[in-house]
Parts: C-alpha cells; sequence; structure tokens
C-alpha cells in the first residue's frame, strides 16, 4: 500500500501531552517538518524552556538540553559556541522568553548568537495555571489578574518581535500564526526561513508564533482560535520585520 | 620549567587553559576580573572562545549549554556572583555535568566588600543553590597550589561529571608568586557519551536535564548522586597536617588564612607551645577524618578554627570533633584579615582555660 501521509522523522513516537486544542502540537511538527526538510535532524541541538513545552526534550528526535527557567538563550548561546556547525534552537513561551528570560534573548539577539528561537506567544502562563504574562492583552484575565489587565498597574503587554527587530544582529524577525492551515503554512515557511539563515550563518534569527491556550482561556478550541484572531492579532501584528537581505 | 612570577587569577586563568579548558563565560566583578580579560585574550589563541555574558546568571547557564556539549568549560566570580550563578549551579549539579566554578570570595553579605574573605563557606559546601547536592570544593592556599589544583579541578570535574570549585580569597586572587606549570597525574577519564553533539543519526537524541517529575524517578536520582559523593568523600578528600603530632592545641584553617596560622604556629613554638594545624584542602568533602583523629590524640586538649568568616566551617570542624574535644572558634570578616599575633594571643587564652 502507498504510504500518503507520514509523521516527520523530527519527532519521537513519545504522545504529547498537551491540552485538546492548544497549538504547541502543530508548532512542534513544523519545526520538526523543517528540521527533515533541510536534513537538519541529526544535525540539530535543541534548548527546552520551562514551561508548557519543558518536555520538548521528549518530542523533538534530535539531542536536547533542559534549561532553566528562562536561560534557553544563554544556555543555546554556549552550545552554539562549542558546536558552531551543529543547528541549535530554543523553543520557548511568553513566560519565559518575555518575562523571566528577557535579559537572556535580548542579548542572545545583540551578540548576534547563530541559534534559531522559536517563541510560542499565547499571552499566558500555561503549565503554572494561567497568570499573567507580560503578552497578556489588556482586559484579559489571567489568575492573578483576576479582573483582567490593568494597563495603569501592570502596563502593556510585550511586543518582543518589534523590540528584537531593533537589534542590528537580529537578522530575521517574523510573527505568524497558526489558527488557520493558510497560516500554518506561512508559519512554516518562516520557520524554514529561520532556520536558513542560522545556517548560512548571519546572525540571530526568531519566530514568534502566536498560540492558544483554550484551558486558561476558559474557551473551546475553537473559539480560541476565533479570539485569538480577534483580540491577538490586532496587538501583535503579524508579518516579518526583519529579513537578512534589508542588510544589504 | 623555571618558576615564573604570576598574579593568582591569572595563574589559575593559565591553568585552567593548560588543562584543556576552551571556553570560557564570564561577567566583570572584582576581585577576579583578571581570569576574564586573561582569557579574553589567550583562549583566542588556543583556538578557544571567551564569551562575556549579560549577566552571572547567563554566564553559568552557557556553561550548562557548553558543558552539556562536551567541552571543558570555566567560568569564575566573586561572591555576589556566585549567589547570582547558584540557580545554575544546582542545575548543573542535577544534570550532572562537569565544569568548573572560581570563586574569588570577598566580604559579604550583600555588596559587603571587595576585600579578601572566606564568608562563603557555608555557600560552597552547603547548597547555595536549591535542592540536595554537592560541588568538590578546592580551597588553595598559594598561587602554586591553585595552578596545581586548578588542572586537576577539571579532570576530577570529568571524572565524576561534577562541577568543581575553586574557592580562592581575594588574597590568593590578587597577590604574585612563584609558580611552575607542571603536568597533573593522568587520571582515566570516561567518554562523554551523554553530551550533545548531534546524533548524527548513529545513535538515541542524549539530553541534558535535571527534570523528574515522577517523585520516585527524582528520589532515585538523588540517591545515584549520593552514592556518586560518597565515592568521592572517600577518593578525592585533600588535607594537610601540619605539626599535628603531638599537639597541644590543634587550629583548622584553610585557604589564606591556613597561612597566617602556620606563622602564628612557629611563634607559639619559640615559646614551648606545640601546636599543630588540620587544612582542608579539599573544603568538600570536608576532611573529617582526619579531624577525628586529632580529637581521638591524648596531646591534644582543643581545636581552635581560625577563619576569615564569623564562623562557618567551624560546624564541620564540630560535627567532626564530635564533643570529644572543644572547638573554639577565632576569625576576622568583612575583608580584614587575622594577624599572627591576634591567632597567638587567641591559642594561649584557649590553651589557659578561656571559653
Amino acid at each position: 500500500m502507498a504510504v500518503v501521509f507520514d509523521k516527520t522523522k523530527g519527532l519521537t513516537d513519545k504522545p504529547f501531552h498537551y491540552c485538546p486544542g492548544c497549538t504547541h502540537g502543530i508548532i512542534h511538527r513544523l519545526v520538526a517538518e523543517v528540521l527533515e526538510e533541510l536534513d537538519l535532524v541529526d544535525n540539530a541541538i535543541g534548548v527546552a524552556p520551562v514551561g508548557c513545552a519543558v518536555f520538548c526534550y521528549d518530542y523533538f528526535n534530535c539531542d536536547m538540553h533542559e534549561a532553566a527557567h528562562g536561560r534557553a538563550p544563554a544556555v543555546a548561546s554556549g552550545v552554539k559556541r562549542v558546536h558552531p556547525d551543529k543547528t541549535v534552537f530554543t523553543y520557548q513561551g511568553d513566560g519565559d522568553l518575555a518575562s523571566i528570560g528577557a535579559a537572556e534573548i535580548i542579548h542572545s539577539a545583540m551578540r548576534g548568537e547563530k541559534f534559531t528561537t522559536i517563541f510560542v506567544n499565547n499571552a499566558i502562563y500555561g503549565m503554572t495555571g494561567g497568570q499573567m504574562a507580560p503578552t497578556t492583552l489588556v482586559g484579559q484575565k489571567a489568575t492573578t489578574a483576576p479582573l483582567g489587565r490593568d494597563e495603569n498597574h501592570a502596563g502593556m503587554p510585550l511586543r518582543v518581535s518589534e523590540m528584537l527587530a531593533t537589534i542590528p544582529k537580529a537578522v530575521f524577525v517574523e510573527r505568524v500564526s497558526v489558527h488557520d492551515v493558510k497560516h500554518i503554512n506561512q508559519a512554516k515557511k518562516a520557520i524554514k526561513k529561520a532556520f536558513q539563515t542560522q545556517m548560512e550563518g548571519k546572525g540571530f534569527s526568531i519566530v514568534e508564533v502566536l498560540s492558544t491556550c483554550p484551558t486558561n482561556w476558559g474557551k473551546t478550541p475553537v473559539e480560541s482560535l476565533k479570539w485569538l484572531q480577534e483580540n491577538m492579532m490586532p496587538y501583535f501584528p503579524l508579518g516579518n520585520f526583519r529579513t537578512p537581505e534589508e542588510e544589504k | 620549567m623555571a618558576k615564573e612570577l604570576w598574579k593568582g587569577n591569572e595563574a589559575i586563568a593559565e591553568a585552567a587553559i593548560k588543562a584543556g579548558c576552551r571556553y570560557f563565560f564570564g561577567y566583570p566583578i572584582t576581585p577576579q576580573n583578571e581570569i576574564p580579560e586573561y582569557m579574553s585574550l589567550r583562549l583566542p589563541q588556543e583556538g578557544g572562545v571567551f564569551l562575556q555574558a549579560e549577566s552571572e546568571v547567563a554566564a553559568i547557564n552557557m556553561v550548562y549549554g557548553g558543558a552539556g556539549s562536551g567541552a571543558r568549560v570555566m567560568t569564575s566570580s566573586s561572591s555576589p556572583g556566585i549567589s547570582l550563578k547558584a540557580e545554575g549551579i544546582s542545575y548543573i549539579a542535577g544534570a550532572e555535568l562537569p565544569c568548573v566554578i572560581v570563586n574569588i570570595v570577598r566580604g559579604g553579605p550583600g555588596l559587603g566588600g571587595i576585600q579578601p574573605a572566606q564568608s562563603d563557606y557555608y555557600q560552597a559546601t552547603k547548597g547555595g543553590g536549591h535542592g540536595d547536592y554537592r560541588l568538590i570544593v578546592i580551597a588553595p592556599s598559594s598561587v602554586q597550589e591553585a595552578v596545581d589544583l586548578t588542572q586537576e579541578a577539571f579532570d576530577m570535574a570529568d571524572q565524576y561529571r561534577i562541577p568543581v570549585m575553586i574557592m580562592g580569597d581575594g588574597m590568593i586572587g590578587q597577590m604574585m608568586e612563584p609558580v611552575e606549570f607542571k603536568p597533573v597525574a593522568k587520571r582515566v577519564l570516561p567518554e562523554k557519551t551523554w553530551a550533545t553533539t548531534g546524533t548524527g543519526g548513529k545513535r538515541k537524541p542524549n539530553v541534558i536535564n535535571s527534570l523528574f517529575i515522577d517523585p520516585q524517578e527524582c528520589e532515585n536520582h538523588n540517591i545515584k548522586l549520593f552514592k556518586k559523593y560518597d565515592e568521592i568523600t572517600a577518593n578525592e578528600t585533600r588535607v594537610e597536617n601540619y605539626n599535628v603530632e603531638g599537639a597541644e592545641i590543634v587550629f583548622v584553617a584553610y585557604g589564606t588564612t591556613a597561612r597566617i596560622v602556620k606563622n602564628a604556629i612557629n611563634t607559639l613554638a619559640k615559646e614551648g607551645i606545640k601546636a599543630g594545624m588540620i587544612r582542608p584542602i579539599t573544603l568538600w568533602p570536608f576532611p573529617t577524618a582526619a579531624v577525628e583523629a586529632a580529637a581521638d590524640q591524648a596531646s591534644v586538649k582543643a581545636f581552635l578554627t581560625v577563619e576569615m568568616s564569623m564562623g562557618q566551617m567551624i560546624d564541620d570542624v564540630k560535627i567532626a570533633a564530635n564533643g570529644k574535644k572543644p572547638v573554639h572558634f577565632y576569625g576576622r570578616t568583612g575583608g580584614m584579615i587575622p594577624t599572627p599575633a591576634a591567632i597567638v594571643e587567641h591559642a594561649k587564652k584557649v590553651l589557659g582555660g578561656a571559653k
């Protein structure tokens, strides 16, 4: 019988632990497919975050490190400096990257570390149970913002891609979404471009992926996809902020 | 090789390079700045990488990444910086990664001061970071010893997959002494089959990790670590006994303080008072057996622990003496250094029956 569809070799057979409707699974597969298509699975060393994706070291079928909360970019810097010919990536959520790890991501970008960051932004702390993140929208409820985020108290959500795009050595910066097939395909293209940028030795690359958290948003998976489009995309506009070509 | 005059910090850095260290991740802090400065010039000459991190927190996590990737990696800092590294050190110990961490200790707590101190003994030997873990902690008392032990530290780290801390103080780091770089005794070291190097399609993925979500697995991991710690205690405990035989009073002191105590012992000898010293070279594992033996020695009336702190190592001396002989303390702290005269005076008080 002809095989019409096969799971990517970039993933192990371990079943994901993610909640129903969570888009981490899609994003994992996109990263793994890109690694496979670029023939990088055997060459890759990934760094897992602390957060919902903490166990991604069991899912990606390549060498992995599990980092302390927020420190994945520093760990990846150490890995890449030892193995400059390997493909190094971090996979981080918004609490990990934009809050506790803000210094590490900014300075890795500043140094132009030649690794790729997959930044999953779902505007909430998932694993710890729905606390406010730096990316939580104004008015959005969280367990530590029970009346909704108040901008006069907690400030405005951090636009990570826009911020990193101001850094000269952050040569590829793009924000994508995975709420429908069209956008999933666009996301995969961006992820592929980011890894290619890394392997061409051009500098730091990051893809911010808007993602859902039905469990902590208190919505069904379908409602969540709609909420992402209607609420996250206006504040976190999709698009490319930096490409290596701009440098020329 | 003839002896050369070297500053302690630079000598430690060169010793690390001679031991095969090719990656250094650090952040500036006094009084250890000569280490990263030296590395920034020398490592590229050896095909290595020096990287100034954005913080001590980032530096120790770069060490985690580099060590997990199979390289010989070092970082250095001083007391407040080591506090920042404590999280990463716990992860490195948990993930069983080999690396060398230098602490050129200064006065504390808080910002403290920049002069020599030994007030990080608890931090180095009793934790610092969270969880049940140990570091091998080495306390050189001369620049030559710092050079010899730094080279050996990398082998110890690789042999046991454990972080090794070189605990100097501002005095060891800043003073110049004649040094000879000698090769250290070769150890049989295991291959780093666990390191992340890319699978190359030839093996299953390696994972560098300290997370064990199942409590039984986490306990098992701790038990495994402690079996290793027992092995290290049996094999690697280092101590110098100085004039302990027949001594009435036995000092316990390490690092810079031990040198000052030797001076005091010689002064006491001229006055007809027999004094000796137990000098722990490894602070962990602590040379408990040496203190126990001295406690059982008939001539010994008391121990006198001398530290540049308010009294931290004294706890381990008391545990080892186990009530058999009284354990006294004399110390200066905050960057103040005890004088031989003050130590002599305190020893006489102890022998005169003072509490």
